[in-house]
């Protein structure tokens, strides 16, 4: 756990640096003072945790500190970590699971396809291989990098894997992938930019069962929530998996860019909508933000976080786990 | 949400119907609201505390207009204020020739694309751009570049084989000239603003292009941190322009009300889709009413 904890430090070491900076007076061993809140509360609203979120960890503080004058910084931050823990209970997304971490237990599978219980991995992973894994989001959250990172997690860990160029949109969406594929060695479906994407999709998985592969990763065009046409297409892509296996794609990823604001909130709403999302890869939080919109997008939509990108290269996709994120928001260390 | 401001300052200063003057007292309670509401359009706390403040200060002592409620005067007040800070400084870019543009800002905002579009724009207008890859991190960027500007006909330029990324700048220089073009567009690579080695390639490209024009793209949903991205990219780069995309969608964009108060640099284009007509010179009205979430109420004031 510790290693882990280590880890997850180190890639996400700016953003603790930061926000531990601007509130290190704050959570020392100083006493807290109504000073001392307001700084709370600044530290609070710039890591983007938004006004719900802000309101509730302020008046947990505040009121602990109107039972006890003498509350410590430290205390303050057990607190403000104690209401991310609970806020966030139930988040941490399966993927998580020991295979993924190099272990290679059974119940990664498992918990990839959403079921908890270990007998019934066996049959149930030469049944309905492959497992489809969709990434879905607006315009540059990061899907093609996050399809790429994943499928070499994968791979890393034994899995086989395909990635499916479902973007057949945008200029060299399809050139990025190949690219991604090459360098990592990974199997790829591709067409051309202008091909239908539902087709590609259709394509990949056929591929996919052909070969056996394990799990079947396709990446999307990037397109805003608002446009509902662009939404259909992914509904398409959808039906069209669905002809061959009706629960297919397994998991519908939403790739969100932890640098975005209150937005990220909205965009996770809307995609539910259309398309039932069951997962949560949040990126860029190797930047000084904090990501405090993925507790409102879990807030309100309550779909499990399973990564979080934290980097350009391969392996700089992380788990995503409760207590690093609460800890490392608070400047706490383990 | 902030569709709800005027009603919620509408009873933040409900008492006052038909009474006198905005006071300090009586405003307290509007100004909470008004910070509740830049803060979840994502202005940057500080600034969205600096900005309520200088409000407050223009509404005490205004006499409440009879005909509307003292909660859409506020809402008047502030939309003015924003429209003022906002629209400071032209849209206009620098008139030299060759005119040399740089793109830069964090990943996936919209570099390569707005660099298409502005190529674009710029031809509309006469100009002969051409563009120049210079990210030579991001898989298949120069392929993206290369479709792009042939698609919209605009001079390219590109070394595959190189990583020097001032010298590749520098080529691209020598290229535009032998090309007769007249103004150079730079695309360079997503990076962030702490990223101290990337920060300091993208400086020395800008030491040796010597551009008229730097210009920050920006997320139109950026959070919180557009505030470090805008410091460190201006004190590194000095930078002379925004570009906000996005806006296609329904950010409110309270990122660029940061960006502007932290640099005082103006927004010159916003992005408006993903092709490359999809890009317009910058309003500052229009921004101010969307980060404010409402249209209607200024021109109901104005007319009152
Ligand atoms: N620093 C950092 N950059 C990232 C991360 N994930 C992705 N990126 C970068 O973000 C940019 C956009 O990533 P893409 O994977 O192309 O995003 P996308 O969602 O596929 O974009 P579209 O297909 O255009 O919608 C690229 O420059 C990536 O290298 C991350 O976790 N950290
Ligand atoms: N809807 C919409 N999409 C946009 C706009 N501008 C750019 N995009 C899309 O945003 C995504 C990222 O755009 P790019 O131009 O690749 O961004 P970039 O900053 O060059 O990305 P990196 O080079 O990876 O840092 C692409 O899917 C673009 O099509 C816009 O104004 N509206
Ligand atoms: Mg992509
Ligand atoms: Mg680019």
């Amino acid at each position: 756990m510790f290693g882990l904890f280590k880890k997850f430090k180190e890639g996400f070491s700016k953003t603790v640096s930061s926000i531990a900076a601007k509130t290190r007076g704050l959570f020392g061993g100083r006493k807290i003072d109504a000073a001392s809140l307001g700084e709370l509360e600044e530290a609070l609203y710039t890591a983007d945790f938004g006004v719900e979120t802000t309101t509730e960890i302020l008046a947990e503080i505040k009121k602990a500190y109107g039972k006890d004058k003498d509350l410590q910084g430290r205390q303050a931050a057990e607190i403000g970590a104690a209401v991310l823990r609970r806020v966030l209970a139930g988040s941490e997304g399966t993927l998580e699971g020991a295979a993924l971490r190099g272990e290679g237990t059974p119940s990664t599978l498992n918990a990839l396809r959403g079921e908890r219980s270990a007998p019934e991995l066996a049959d149930g992973a030469a049944e309905k291989k492959p497992i489809v894994i969709a990434m879905i989001g607006v315009n540059g959250s990061g899907k093609t990098t996050t399809a790429a990172k994943l499928g070499w997690k994968l791979k890393q860990d034994g899995r086989t894997v395909t990635l499916a160029a479902c973007d057949t949109f945008r200029a060299a969406a399809v050139e990025q992938l190949k690219s991604w594929a090459q360098r990592l060695d990974l199997e790829i479906v591709a067409s051309h930019t202008g091909a239908d994407s539902a087709a590609v999709a259709f394509d990949g998985w056929q591929a996919a069962k052909a070969r056996e592969r394990d799990y079947l990763i396709i990446d999307t065009a990037g397109r805003l929530h608002t446009k509902s046409n662009l939404m259909e297409e992914l509904a398409k892509i959808r039906r069209v998996l669905q002809k061959h296996d009706p629960s297919a794609p397994q998991h519908r990823w939403l790739v969100v860019d932890g640098s975005l604001g209150s937005n990220s909130i909205e965009q996770a709403k809307v995609f539910h909508q259309h398309f039932g999302l069951t997962g949560l890869v949040v990126t860029k939080l190797d930047g000084t933000s904090r990501g405090g919109a993925l507790v409102g997008i879990y807030r309100q939509l309550k779909v499990p976080i399973y990564f979080l990108g934290l980097g350009e290269q391969p392996e700089d996709l992380q788990p995503f786990s409760i207590e690093n994120y609460a800890k490392a928001v608070f400047g706490l260390d383990s | 949400m902030f569709e709800s401001l005027t009603d919620k300052l509408g009873q933040a200063l409900r008492n006052l119907r038909g009474v006198g003057k905005l006071s300090d007292e009586n405003m307290a309670d509007a100004l909470k609201e008004v910070r509740t509401a830049l803060l979840s359009a994502d202005v940057h706390f500080k600034v969205a505390r600096e900005f309520t403040e200088r409000v407050q200060a223009q509404c005490v002592g205004q006499e409440v207009t009879k005909s509307v409620t003292p909660g859409q005067q506020v809402v008047k007040i502030i939309h003015d204020e924003l429209v003022r800070l906002l629209g400071e400084g032209t849209t206009q870019l620098s008139g030299a020739r060759p005119l040399k543009i740089m793109m830069v800002g964090l990943h996936g905002s919209g570099k390569t694309t707005s660099t298409a579009k502005l190529g674009k724009l710029l031809k509309k207008r006469g100009y002969r751009p051409l563009v120049a890859a210079c990210d030579v991190y991001r898989p298949a960027a120069i392929d993206q570049l290369e479709i792009l500007a042939r698609q919209e006909e605009l001079g390219f330029y590109a070394d595959r084989n190189s990583k020097d990324v001032p010298a590749i700048g520098v080529a691209a220089l020598t290229a535009a000239q032998t090309a007769t073009a007249d103004c150079i567009i730079f695309d360079t690579a997503g990076r962030l603003q702490i990223d101290a080695d990337l920060i300091e390639e993208v400086k020395k490209l800008r030491a040796r292009v010597q551009p008229d024009e730097v210009l920050l793209v920006v997320d139109g949903a950026l959070g919180q941190e557009a505030v470090n991205v805008a410091k460190t990219f201006h004190d590194a780069l000095s930078l002379t322009g925004l570009i906000l995309t996005k806006l296609d969608g329904d950010a409110r964009g309270g990122a660029a009300l940061s960006i502007k108060s932290i640099t005082g640099v103006p927004i010159k284009f916003v992005g408006t889709g993903e092709k490359t007509g999809d890009f317009e010179v910058f309003h500052p009205d229009r921004l101010a009413s969307r980060i404010l979430g409402m249209g209607d109420v200024v021109s109901l004031v104005e007319k009152a």
